[in-house]
């Protein structure tokens, strides 16, 4: 198998949470163990849009219980004799070799999957992905040149990961009590993406673009919009150094000492 | 049955609830990060060799750039 495999570095790892649930797409080689009508294939291929039932394989590294997961798009390409190649837009965590054998089960005459690559994972896509070998060659250079434009070649901010995750962007004054872990609150909240639900994995930016942190936000972008005061999103992950930003809130008077 | 739609084929709204400005002295954007902490909050979009498991090819991008730590979005198996 191969394709695109984000790769996080240092701090960044912090964000392969939101990369490990998000979509992907494949290119698929599936090879049929009996001989079948074109229109047919393409007619089963169809039945599996939108919402299937899958139970991981044998070799998974999830548990086997059968699961739901989305089925975004399933476009047959072309065929040749037993081989077939088609495009799959899926749920993270849809198994696409359990997906050929279930399509061989449909066909009747059994199949499996020859050949895979990834075209997608979340927001990274095939034709902007770097090899191994970029990756040595434009680093090696950096280390004598020095030159910048030689790093952002093979490598792009954690931002980039989060493309896909609904924001909010808070205020200056807001951005270091959430870097400690505190609720975000109303009065922080400059503005947001709509799409948001109670509930709903969020990013927390600042004005300049940087992710603060991963939250959970407990309304929706039109509830955000019109409250005033109260919680809005509840941290999970900070992303961001504490006192990069100066921070602004007032500690309580210390009662209990 | 209609074709259901993926998440990179959506676009958000962007709803204005206020107006601030951010101050320069403080943080940077992401693209004007200095070298070294611009790495340490990167991303590398790698196309994978057949062969080798995501883990090992993230161990070796590791060794390459003499990172402490790396992490991969997503095991490539099937």
């Amino acid at each position: 198998m191969t394709g695109v495999l984000p790769v996080t570095l240092g701090e960044a790892t912090k964000v392969v949470q939101a990369l490990l649930y998000s979509g992907k797409e494949y290119v698929c080689l599936m090879k049929l163990h009996g001989d079948v009508q074109e229109n047919h294939v393409k007619r089963v291929l169809k039945e599996f849009e939108n919402a299937i039932y899958q139970r991981p394989p044998l070799r998974a590294s999830v548990k086997r219980q059968l699961r739901i997961r989305r089925i975004y798009y399933l476009d047959f390409f072309e065929m040749d004799r037993r081989n077939v190649l088609f495009t799959v837009g899926c749920e993270g965590g849809t198994y696409i070799r359990k997906l050929c054998y279930d399509v061989g089960e449909v066909l009747g005459c059994g199949a499996h999957m020859q050949e895979l690559r990834r075209t997608r994972a979340g927001p990274f896509v095939e034709n902007e992905s770097v090899t191994l070998h970029d990756v040595f060659y434009s680093f090696t250079e950096w280390q004598e040149s020095r030159d910048e434009a030689l790093l952002k070649k093979f490598v792009q901010p954690m931002e980039h990961a989060l493309a896909l995750v609904p924001k909010i962007y808070v205020r200056d004054s807001a951005v270091d009590a959430v870097c400690h872990g505190a609720s975000l609150t109303a009065p922080g909240v400059l503005s947001l993406e709509s799409g948001i639900s109670a509930g709903s994995l969020i990013a927390v930016f600042s004005l300049k673009g940087e992710a603060v942190a991963l939250a959970k936000a407990v309304a929706s972008s039109e509830q955000i919009l019109d409250i005033n005061h109260g919680v809005v999103a509840n941290v999970e992950r900070v992303l961001m150094p504490r006192s990069t930003y100066p921070k602004c809130w007032k500690s309580g008077e210390k009662t209990d000492e | 049955m209609p074709r259901s739609v993926a998440p990179w084929e959506t676009s958000q709204e962007l709803l204005v609830k206020a107006e601030d400005r951010t101050n320069p002295s403080y943080g940077h954007k992401p693209d004007e990060r200095p070298a070294e902490e611009y790495l340490k909050y990167g991303v590398i979009n790698l196309d994978k060799p057949a062969g080798p498991t995501s883990h090992e090819v993230a161990a070796w991008v590791k060794r390459i750039l003499k990172l402490g730590q790396v992490g991969h979005g997503g095991t490539l198996e099937a």
